[in-house]
């Protein structure tokens, strides 16, 4: 039986709850009470907490929480505040950033876009503290930092999308607004208006990391599953010492296609592929509207894309009045 | 896991393709190999079966003209009285199957236009005529009948009115969007986007479609933001669901923008915009004073063409039954000056032939 030949959270323990090492010196209190969850201890850990809050995790809280008011009681607004249609227009409903007459000014009315500019401070706000918290509690364990630093990267598309761009162009009107169909339009709009993103070279480097992303979480989660028999899981042991579970992953990638990425640097490659992911979509989104306008033509201009035979079809606004 | 749980998730997991056609589809490629160049479309009936035949076989074309034989004939005064009776006699069955002749005549004077129908469809005629004369740079020969817009109802069922501004209070406001409707695809996109392009008369710098620079870098020439390109994006999606067709039965999508490198419908489509712009400008709009309350909307204009008042789904309406060679009262002829306004003519009833029914 399969099941039998895997230690992986196959045996949820219980007992006294895993408080961990002592607090840092200045560090809040934490939150002591834990408990033991065993449909999570399916998926995880089967003990919940002890959380650390700090005041960075409840200012955190409380700034994201109003972003989602603003957001959600705008939707519901706009559909009369009637529940039911709330529920079924979800997907369509959206808070939308100013318009172009706007410019990029900090003060807009309320209905306007005014709502849009307070609650992407909210969200800005919490997200940046909650950053914050991870550096502190990283260096508080005595960790690196590189979770941080991961969520910064994400962190950077987020304000150049709603931002730093717009800041940029001079206009609210370029950021996307909150909403589930609404912000998905305003990609393919964006795309449409600045003649087609495929052509910009950052974001195919994005997409690229993006892929290359997925493809290393497979290869590297299938391995270490593959290797769990042998206990392949304590990868981190077996960095400093291999033991029969490393050798025969690594040597299955040396059989299959001659190298092997280690326990160690397999890491480092998929921390630097999702990171890059967003630092280079991030460059490919700031350069957009500022610096090219038309991918399409740059990328004809640079031979960077193929032209196709001409069709004959010609442009009838050139053509002179129409159908008289 | 609980196996409740379990068998809640999988009886959940089809409403994860609602959204999705599930109808048979067949893909043409219509373009340069490798480049993506297809035309997809969902299968649907023929739609040549559905075409009404004619009421009875064509009549002569020669004969007494209607224009002299009747009182108060002034668009297809031109036409045999034979072909005169059986224009009517289809467009009855067209526009009014249930309500017949009374539904334009007042049946003891048929010469008089105290019933409105009867003005708006002289101006539906002489409309009919100048599509068929003039835009067939987007009808080609095939052409258009009353049938290809009313289908037997006596106002089409695609139409739209303006949209009337709804002033938000400090919350809510949907800018426009966000609504589901027909006209925007159902996408959250402009809800306008129809009003906007399609209405008419409007300057040429409101009604322009085309939103990418005609330069790699950024110029003066092109400052629209990403919101002010959505209503373009909407007004192409309902093009796409009238006609149901993707983007790529037009447009390659290596670039929207390039004509160079688009298919030829995209030339027809192009004289179609400017065709519903002249039907709802020059043909419904005027008419608005003519209309009882329930034949306008919210904003008090006439209800409205777009792409799907004939397209119904398909590129070529009907399937592109040529269904006006049955009919040449519709094609030939002066169009003539709109009357629509002009003070009623109520002739005295005076005996005269009456116009036959099948």
């Amino acid at each position: 039986m399969a099941r039998y030949q895997n230690i992986f959270t196959q045996v949820p323990l219980r007992g006294a709850p895993e408080l961990g090492v002592a607090m840092y010196p200045g560090s809040d209190e934490r939150i002591q009470g834990t408990s033991h969850s065993t449909l999570l201890g399916r998926l995880g850990q089967a003990q919940i907490g002890p959380i650390y809050l700090g005041w960075t995790g409840i200012a955190s809280l409380i700034f994201g929480f109003l972003a989602i008011e603003i957001i959600g009681l705008n939707m519901w607004a706009s559909v009369g505040w009637d529940p039911i249609q709330f529920v079924r227009q979800l997907p369509w409903l959206a808070l939308e950033p100013p318009g172009p007459e706007y410019g990029f000014q900090p003060f807009v009315p309320l209905a306007e876009g005014g709502w849009w500019i307070i609650a992407g401070f909210c969200l800005t706000t919490s997200i940046l503290l909650w950053w914050v918290r991870t550096y502190r509690r990283a260096r508080a364990l005595g960790m690196g930092t590189h979770v941080a630093w991961a969520f910064l990267a994400a962190i950077w598309l987020y304000l150049v999308l709603g931002f730093i761009r717009p800041l940029f162009m001079g206009s609210w009107a370029e950021s996307v607004p909150f909403g589930i169909f609404p912000h998905l339009d305003w990609t393919a709009a964006f795309s449409i208006r600045y003649g087609n993103l495929f052509y910009n070279p950052f974001h195919c480097l994005s997409i690229a990391f993006l892929y290359g992303s997925t493809l290393l979480f497979a290869m590297h989660g299938a391995t270490i599953l593959a290797v769990g028999r042998y206990g392949g899981e304590r990868e981190i042991e077996q960095i400093t010492d291999r033991g029969t579970a490393s050798e025969r992953a690594a040597l299955f990638w040396r059989w299959t296609m001659g190298f092997n990425a280690t326990m160690e640097s397999i890491h480092r490659w998929a921390w630097w592929f999702a990171v890059l992911t967003t630092l280079t979509g991030g460059i490919g989104i700031l350069l957009t509207g500022t610096v090219v306008d038309n991918w399409y033509l740059w990328a004809q201009q640079h031979g960077y894309a193929p032209s196709y035979p001409d069709t004959g079809v010609a442009d009838p606004s050139l053509l002179g009045s129409p159908g008289q | 896991m609980k196996p409740v749980i379990l068998i809640a998730m999988a009886a959940a997991l089809p409403l994860t393709l609602g959204a999705c056609e599930l109808d048979r589809k067949t893909s043409t490629q219509n373009g340069y190999r490798g480049t993506g160049m297809n035309t997809v479309i969902v299968k649907s009936g023929e739609a040549a079966e559905d075409v009404p035949a004619p009421p009875y076989e064509m009549p002569d074309t020669e004969g007494p003209r209607a224009g002299d034989a009747y009182e108060n004939v002034t668009v297809l005064s031109d036409v045999s009285v034979d072909q005169f009776n059986y224009t009517m006699a289809a467009l009855t069955e067209w526009v009014s199957p249930e309500e017949g002749c009374n539904y334009c005549h007042n049946p003891a004077n048929m010469a008089s236009d105290e019933v409105y129908t009867k003005i708006v469809a002289r101006r539906m005629l002489q409309m009919t005529r100048a599509i068929n004369q003039n835009w067939d740079n987007h009808v080609q020969q095939t052409g258009v009948t009353c049938w290809t817009c009313h289908r037997g109802k006596n106002v089409p069922d695609e139409h739209w009115t303006l949209p009337v501004d709804q002033t938000p209070g400090i919350v809510g406001n949907r800018n426009g969007q966000n609504r589901p409707v027909s006209n925007s695809a159902y996408s959250s996109l402009p809800t306008a986007a129809v009003a906007r392009y399609l209405l008419g008369g409007v300057p040429p710098d409101a009604q322009e479609i085309r939103v990418v620079s005609k330069t790699a870098h950024p110029s003066a020439a092109n400052t629209l933001s990403v919101m002010e390109s959505e209503p373009s994006y909407a007004i192409m999606m309902h093009v796409s669901q009238a006609l149901g067709v993707n983007c790529t039965y037009c447009h390659n999508s290596q670039s929207f923008q390039s004509w160079a490198a688009s298919n030829p419908p995209r030339e027809t489509a192009w004289y179609g915009v400017r065709m519903v712009r002249d039907i709802n400008l020059d043909y419904i709009t005027p008419l608005a004073p003519i209309f009882p309350k329930n034949r306008l909307g919210e904003a008090g204009d006439p209800f409205k063409v777009n792409c799907t008042t004939c397209h119904r789904a398909q590129n070529k309406p009907l399937g592109g039954f040529p269904m006006l060679q049955s009919y040449p009262a519709l094609r030939n002829g002066p169009i003539g000056e709109d009357m629509s306004l002009a003070p009623l003519v109520t002739p005295s009833a005076v005996p005269e032939v009456p116009v036959e029914e099948e």
